[in-house]
């Protein structure tokens, strides 16, 4: 029986989660009081670091990428009733295969290497999230489990072949060898410069586009081929999946699959375009970031945008902010972000609710108004 | 008819004994449904009570209020004349209110005993109150001839047994009203009788009973009063000896509604459908459909009648592509189909095959989908709904649109979720969904499970239609009544295996009866010319 009005889409995904976005602020603006700091004057260095000036632009998209990558890649499985939350190792393992490609393929020359490099990636990271993928397919292991077991797997194998294989002789450091030049992805402001355009230089390079075409190919793919289809229907109810023909093994990799693929995508923009190497812990928790982004944009494509770019913000402002206030450390700084992902994320529902409850009541006083 | 409202009101007020439920302009609204509107009632002391009404009328929610799992926005309940505020299952029983439920409360692994004392064992230590239970138990069953062993584990015990420990539980708490909420929809006749004779040594002993169904024979067969419910309101009170099944379901559903479907002769042609010594094994392996063999041919509806849970369940899903057939063999105008060996739900389809499972929310669609979503279940991949690659949602669209108005679901908006439709609307969606296909061969599971009865009379119209096209129709259901008046041939299954075929016209409920409860045909024939 239906008790409530529905929430129309607006307040579905516009008003609840800046709701749910400002109580964070808030609460974060009274730990900012209680180590004797002035909130307002955090918020605004906060606002002027990501946005400020044409440099923090840069860097808050650079960081925006990643995001997109990995809130991406949850959103797709989850759309199949998978929780994924290897999103890190896929990226760290996709980042071996670019690293691979670009290191023994350099004689490559650069429009070829674009491809190689994206399909090095995506074939690292499909097959990292297919193991999991075909146990829980066919063994029906967990796939939370068995991700996580892959990113510590991941974590360690890698520490392995940086320190053993990618290490250049006589270096300390556990770090590949430089990419060469003519292969790293153009960074925007090269970009614009050979466009005449005069722009401040930052990270943010070509993989930025490619984030913007993952995300409505994602839309595209969800929501408008049958494979999309499937996958929800895989997802929303396992057993009509059957019923119609739809083997849900068969679609829970390829949805993990597709996911690996798109967090392989964040090591093009760390290796191939801003690091130009292949660094330890380069995936530095985006992949886990990645599963707030998602849900605070309800695995959608358009609302991931939105919150990638406000972690984006959180990041790249958070780091001006350390800076500027030291008192704020970035530990600090992580806490805020902490409570973003709990009050946007975790507590997502908190509110609904009331809302709910409200806008309901306001509707029926509306309708029967309207029917007097 | 509110001359009629108001029949029974006038008489309880002057005399001396109370009535032992009343309920005074009770009213609930769930946001903007109004579940309940301003409902009187009175239970008189002593008798057997029924509630009847479609799915949606309210009898639940009032039933819900009357135990306190729900709190009603305004009315008040008097039991016994005195006013009660009943706020949860706890007040309603200090009352001397039972509930058995429509599915059972029990915990399979206890034994009857344990089941009963669950929630009441009187102390810190078992021991004590376990020996005073048994006591107690043994009383109530020489008391109401309910001849169960109060030492038998509930999950060896059958449906019908079960159902008896629930009332046992009731009982032991004190129960005076005992309210039954569809109790016979998981029961053979014969169980069904043996429970209505339980009633009937209840209400001799001088409890009171309430009992909710959608079956007008029951309400014939065993109450003395009966209240009937539409669109939240109560809207008629009548005697039982002084009404008949046809007044109360025009009562119910607002205008005359045909009992009995009208329909010709089934003209046989080829066989479409040839089930060989088909065996289905379920995921623990256990066999539940065991060598069964029968066909369908064009142009008629072959029904498998059984208790639920007999293999039938196991058995339409194996012959719609969802489980493996682990010996036997299934052939579809000549051609091998046996399931399991790259022959899938979807290669069904392809071949001629539409299925309307008999779990609708489980199997049948996507709830969390909208309409036209869910109108392409299992078709995703046809040409017609798709352009350049992609999905193609206007036609996707527009061909939900025809399904709705041609099944009339309401309200016809492909874009709603799938969810906002009642469950009648959410059947006639999947069923057109399957029919509108026009596929050879119709397998359909409980076809009116949750639905209107004006609705099931359009739906049986729709699948008889269907067999005067020429196509075969496999119908299973736990619904005798619907079996009987849509076969041609009737099959009954008992323990996974067909235990006889009885053509439709000599059917009787009596001979399925005993053969869905495993007798030899050709003994139920005997036994029903004893009788």
């Amino acid at each position: 029986m239906s008790t409530t009005v529905q929430l129309p889409r607006w307040i579905d995904v516009g008003a609840l989660p800046l709701l749910n976005l400002l109580l964070a602020l808030v609460v974060s603006g009274l730990v900012v009081l209680a180590i004797g700091e002035n909130p307002a004057e955090v918020v605004e260095i906060l606002l002027y670091g990501a946005f400020g000036y044409e440099e923090a632009w840069g860097y808050t998209l650079y960081y925006t990428t990643n995001f997109i990558f990995t809130g991406l890649a949850f959103a797709v499985a989850f759309h199949c009733g998978l929780f994924n939350i290897g999103a890190e190792g896929q990226a760290y393992v996709g980042g071996l295969g670019v690293t691979i490609a670009a290191l023994y393929l350099d004689f490559l020359p650069f429009p070829i290497m674009l491809i190689v490099s994206m399909l090095a990636a995506m074939i690292f990271g499909a097959a990292w999230a297919y193991i999991p993928a075909y146990l829980q397919a066919r063994r029906g292991s967990h796939v939370v489990i068995t991700t996580i077991m892959f990113n510590f797997i991941a974590s360690s194998l890698m520490v392995y072949l940086l320190v053993n294989v990618f290490r250049p002789q006589g270096s300390m450091s556990p770090e590949s060898e430089q990419i060469a030049d003519h292969l790293r992805l153009p960074f925007i402001h090269d970009m614009a410069a050979s466009f005449g355009i005069e722009m401040a230089s930052s990270p943010l390079n070509l993989s930025f586009v490619y984030a913007i075409a993952a995300s409505i190919l994602i839309w595209m793919f969800i929501w408008h081929t049958r494979w999309g289809y499937a996958i929800r229907t895989v997802g929303a109810n396992a057993v009509a999946a059957t019923y119609a023909g739809l083997e849900p093994g068969r679609y829970i990799i390829i949805a993990m699959m597709i996911s690996g693929v798109l967090s392989s995508f964040m090591a093009l923009n760390e290796v191939m375009g801003v690091q130009h190497r292949l660094l330890i812990d380069f995936t530095a928790g985006y992949g886990f970031v990645g599963i707030a982004v998602a849900l605070m944009g309800r695995n959608h494509p358009f609302g991931i945008f939105l919150a990638a770019l406000l972690f984006g913000m959180l990041y790249q402002g958070g780091a001006e902010l350390s800076f500027e206030i030291p008192t704020i450390s970035n530990d600090m700084v992580v806490v805020i972000q902490g409570l973003v992902i709990l009050f946007t994320g975790a507590m997502e529902h908190m509110f609904r609710p009331r809302v709910t409850k409200i806008y309901t009541a306001w509707r029926l006083r509306r309708d029967a108004q309207e029917a007097a | 008819m509110s001359d009629t409202m108001h029949q029974m009101h006038g008489t309880g007020e002057t005399g001396a004994v109370q009535p032992a439920i009343e309920l005074r302009g009770i009213d609930k609204r769930f946001g903007a449904v109004h579940a309940n509107k301003e409902i009187d009632l009175k239970v008189e002391k002593g008798t057997i009570h029924g509630i009847v009404g479609e799915n949606g009328a309210g009898k639940s929610t009032l039933m819900s209020i009357l135990y306190g799992f729900y709190q009603a926005d305004g009315g008040t309940i008097h039991v016994d004349g005195k006013l009660c505020d009943i706020k949860g299952s706890e007040d309603a029983i200090a009352v001397g209110i039972g509930m058995v439920h429509q599915h059972f409360m029990l915990v399979e692994t206890f034994s009857v005993l344990e089941n009963v004392i669950l929630g009441v064992e009187g102390g810190a230590v078992l021991r004590d109150g376990v020996d005073r239970a048994r006591e107690e138990l043994e009383r109530l069953e020489r008391e109401y001839s309910l001849d169960i062993d109060p030492d038998a584990i509930v999950g060896d015990l059958s449906v019908g047994l079960q159902q008896r420990v629930e009332i046992l539980k009731a009982l032991y708490r004190g129960a005076e009203i005992l309210i039954l909420d569809e109790p016979t929809g998981v029961l053979t006749p014969q169980e069904a009788d043996h429970l209505f004779r339980i009633l009937e040594t209840l209400k001799e002993q001088g409890k009171t009973v309430v009992l909710i169904t959608h079956k007008l024979r029951e309400i014939m067969a065993a109450t003395d009063n009966v209240s009937v419910m539409r669109q939240g309101a109560m809207v008629a009170h009548r005697k039982t000896a002084e009404t008949n099944p046809e007044e109360l379901s025009e009562i119910m559903v607002g205008r005359k509604v045909l009992l009995h479907l009208e329909k010709g002769e089934a003209n046989p042609a080829a066989t479409v459908l040839k089930v060989d010594n088909l065996c289905v094994d379920n995921e623990q392996g256990v066999r539940k459909v065991k060598n069964v063999t029968f066909n369908v041919r064009a142009g008629e509806i072959v029904g498998i009648a059984g208790v639920s849970g007999n293999g039938q369940s196991e058995l339409l899903e194996a012959l719609g592509g969802i489980r493996s057939a682990s010996e036997g063999s299934v052939e579809l105008n000549g051609q091998d189909v046996t399931p399991g060996k790259g022959v899938d739900a979807a290669e069904l389809r392809r071949r001629g095959v539409a299925h309307v499972p008999e779990d609708r929310h489980r199997m049948a669609m996507v709830t969390a989908f909208s309409a036209k979503e869910a109108a392409i279940l299992g078709y995703e991949d046809d040409p017609a709904y798709q352009k350049g690659g992609l999905l193609d949602w206007q036609a996707i669209s527009d061909a939900t649109a025809k399904m709705m108005s041609e099944f009339d679901v309401r309200p016809d908006n492909p874009d709603l979720k799938a969810a906002n439709f009642s469950g009648g609307n959410q059947q006639k969606l999947v069923l057109a969904r399957e029919i509108m296909r026009d596929p050879e061969l119709l397998l359909v599971g409980q076809p009116t499970r949750g639905v209107d009865i004006g609705a099931i009379e359009f739906i049986h119209k729709r699948i008889v239609a269907m067999r005067d096209t020429g196509k075969a129709v496999l119908l299973v259901s736990v619904e005798l009544d619907e079996i009987m008046s849509l076969a041609d041939r009737i099959l009954v299954m008992c323990d996974g295996a067909i235990i006889g075929e009885v053509p439709a016209a000599q059917a009787t409920e009596r001979v399925l009866g005993l053969m869905m409860a495993g007798v030899d045909p050709s003994e139920a024939k005997a036994a029903e010319g004893q009788a």
